[in-house]
């Protein structure tokens, strides 16, 4: 059923890992320093950390939709959930006086939430496939909005404020390092090997000793965290959130970052998010005609490159030993029971 | 007992519209095993359409109707050309993607043309309301139910009587073998989707005369609700989506009588998330067994 994932993806030889720590503490040096001594201007920071976020975005929904093969489109009901825990955490649970030292905490908090609700999409998974399980995960992102208009506590339909601006350019820089970090490494742990078989076949890799449901869950929830985180952050950049920024336009977004940039790569997620996001700044004076040419472009994708740029390629960078093809990732492993 | 059964009318007229928009659905399933995400949004096209003709070019009431409908027809029938048909042979998450995809797409182009919330012109200031019993309904109401009626029960006889409902059912059973009938396949899933879209668009015409306010984003809600509506019944089974179009509209009246009026679309979208973790192929259709 699923042609377009029957490519081996891991296959490329060992590359150098060492400057990916350079590069790592570069990019961090720079997102501090840069800000720091003025040399972008406001603007420009708005659209980095927009940039950031949405890599997060990205590589949360492609754990799901890219490599373990399921539907995910209601993904911006995790980035609520998230928005929503880490809103109320820095608003109404951490001291005033905390300040900056406490963000951390609640964009944790946030994750956590929107780890803790992905139950509620994991557990349908089990039974239901295809598009029934995205039917399941919009209607998942449909009730967690009417759900956050009818809670008054929070604000209703007017929205949620109160937050300090504290998402910085450093911060989401090290976010982003930390989301592509844990879920390039659950992609090649043993948990990850089970995902990837889940999407080849589901029924193979539990007949071959795979807890699908398990890593389902993990999964699921791995992926719902930094969602959350995502909308963490976002929250403590708008320092405003209301229930409607988080509707099916949100997660089509995000499903075309997915798209373009390439399902199942952590490279493609990067760089899907980053032509995206900076591609719709640049068409900013389009005005509304901008919004027409977001779909256009997501059904022209699937019409003629449905699996994106570096579709089931990874780039040497984030690969880090040969890895037999991913049909046969599975066997003689007892992934999940261990 | 007055209250329950105004309550009832109520439960007919959102329970009509519904109805006529889940078969959109419905038909689509049945022919493509494919959920048309952007059906809701045909509807809402319909609406504009139908204003366009009666506000912006003062067409009597018939002419407009008509016109809005055969339009939806024809932009039903252009999905599926442009946007469909190239994806028939591809993964189902395209397929789903893509229908995604093109409501966005007829939304924000619906808002780049014509980006204020329209009001259509009250057309039968005239009617009057008939009263039974401490029942009130207005005869608009009433004429919108039996509209609706006569509509789906028109598609029902369609799709059992008539040869190219024969092919449509065929198409549904097995797609493979119809051509080797000597039926057209694609020229049968097009009037699959110009019959489909034609009822989301006179549902669109007669949503937006009980409520005349129309906006770009008016389908997506109502176009869930429908979509709920044709899983109630047990998606691809015609007369299901009729039925679980009522039965959402009660339950949804019945929400609005128990608890704050808000809480419609949390019970309805619950309904739903239920309904397909227990009983995914509905109130009316089979359960599907797959091979290994």
């Amino acid at each position: 059923m699923m042609k377009i994932f029957r490519t081996a993806i891991h296959g490329q030889p060992a590359g150098p890992r060492r400057p990916m720590l350079a590069v790592i503490i570069a990019g961090f040096a720079l997102s501090i320093a840069l800000p720091y001594f003025g040399l972008l201007n406001k603007y420009v920071i708005f659209v980095l950390i927009s940039v950031g976020i949405n890599v997060i975005l990205t590589i949360s929904l492609n754990l799901v939709n890219g490599f373990m093969g399921e539907f995910s489109v209601g993904h911006a009901g995790f980035m609520a959930v998230g928005a929503y825990g880490a809103a109320v955490t820095s608003v109404n649970v951490i001291p005033r006086w905390m300040g900056a030292a406490a963000f951390p905490t609640a964009i944790l908090a946030g994750g956590l939430a929107a780890a803790l609700v992905s139950l509620f999409v994991a557990i349908p998974s089990f039974k239901t496939r295809g598009d029934y399980l995205a039917i399941v995960t919009l209607a998942f992102a449909m009730i967690v909005k009417s759900a956050l208009e009818n809670m008054d506590v929070l604000g209703g339909p007017r929205g949620f404020m109160g937050m300090q601006q504290f998402t910085t350019l450093p911060w989401v820089f090290f976010w982003m390092v930390l989301s592509l970090w844990a879920i390039r490494n659950f992609v090649y742990s043993a948990y990850g090997r089970g995902v990837l078989s889940i999407r080849e076949d589901e029924t193979a890799s539990e007949l071959s000793g795979v807890d699908t449901r398990k890593v389902k869950v993990l999964t699921f929830a791995l992926s719902s965290f930094f969602a959350g985180v995502a909308g963490g952050l976002y929250a403590h950049l708008l320092q405003f959130i209301n229930p409607s920024m988080f509707d099916v336009i949100k997660s089509t977004e995000m499903l075309i970052m997915v798209y373009l940039g390439g399902v199942g790569s952590i490279a493609g997620s990067i760089l899907g998010a980053s032509i995206y996001t900076i591609l719709m700044e640049v068409l900013r004076p389009m005005g509304v005609w901008r919004m027409v040419l977001m779909p256009a472009v997501l059904i022209l994708l699937m019409i003629f490159r449905p699996r994106g740029i570096m579709g089931l390629r990874e780039l040497r960078w984030f690969v880090y030993k040969a890895i037999p093809h991913s049909g046969a990732a599975a066997k003689g492993q007892n992934i999940g029971n261990t | 007992m007055a209250y329950f059964l105004q309550q009832f009318i109520n439960v007919l007229q959102t329970g009509s519209t519904y109805s006529l928009i889940a078969l959109g659905y419905t038909m689509v399933y049945g022919v493509l095993s494919m959920i048309n995400f952007a059906h809701g949004d045909i509807f809402m096209v319909g609406a504009f359409l139908f204003f366009l003709f009666v506000s912006t070019l003062k067409l009597p009431f018939v002419p407009s109707m008509l016109a809005a409908t055969v339009l939806t027809a024809l932009l039903g029938v252009a999905t599926e050309r442009f946007a469909y048909r190239p994806l028939r042979g591809a993964p189902k998450m395209s397929a789903v993607i893509t229908a995604l995809g093109v409501g966005v797409l007829l939304e924000h182009l619906t808002l780049a043309i014509n980006p204020y919330p329209r009001h259509i012109p009250a057309m039968f200031e005239g009617s009057g309301t008939w009263s039974a019993g401490g029942v009130v309904i207005s005869q608009l109401k009433a004429a919108i139910i039996v509209f609706s009626l006569l509509m789906m029960a028109l598609l029902d006889f369609t799709i059992n009587k008539t040869k190219l409902g024969m092919a449509i059912r065929a198409i549904s059973w097995d797609m493979s073998v119809v051509p080797l009938m000597g039926v057209s396949v694609n020229g049968v899933i097009a009037a699959t989707f110009a019959i489909g879209a034609g009822l989301g668009g006179i549902a669109g015409v007669l949503y937006s005369l009980a409520y005349p306010v129309i906006n770009p984003y008016m389908g997506v809600m109502v176009g869930w609700k429908a979509f709920i509506s044709a899983v109630i019944g047990g998606i691809g089974n015609v007369r299901g989506a009729i039925v679980g179009g009522y039965v959402l509209g009660l339950v949804e009246t019945l929400t609005i009588v128990f608890l704050p009026a808000t809480y419609r679309d949390v019970t309805a979208f619950s309904l739903l998330l239920i309904l397909l973790v227990y009983r995914p192929y509905g109130l009316m259709g089979k359960p599907k067994t797959f091979k290994v």
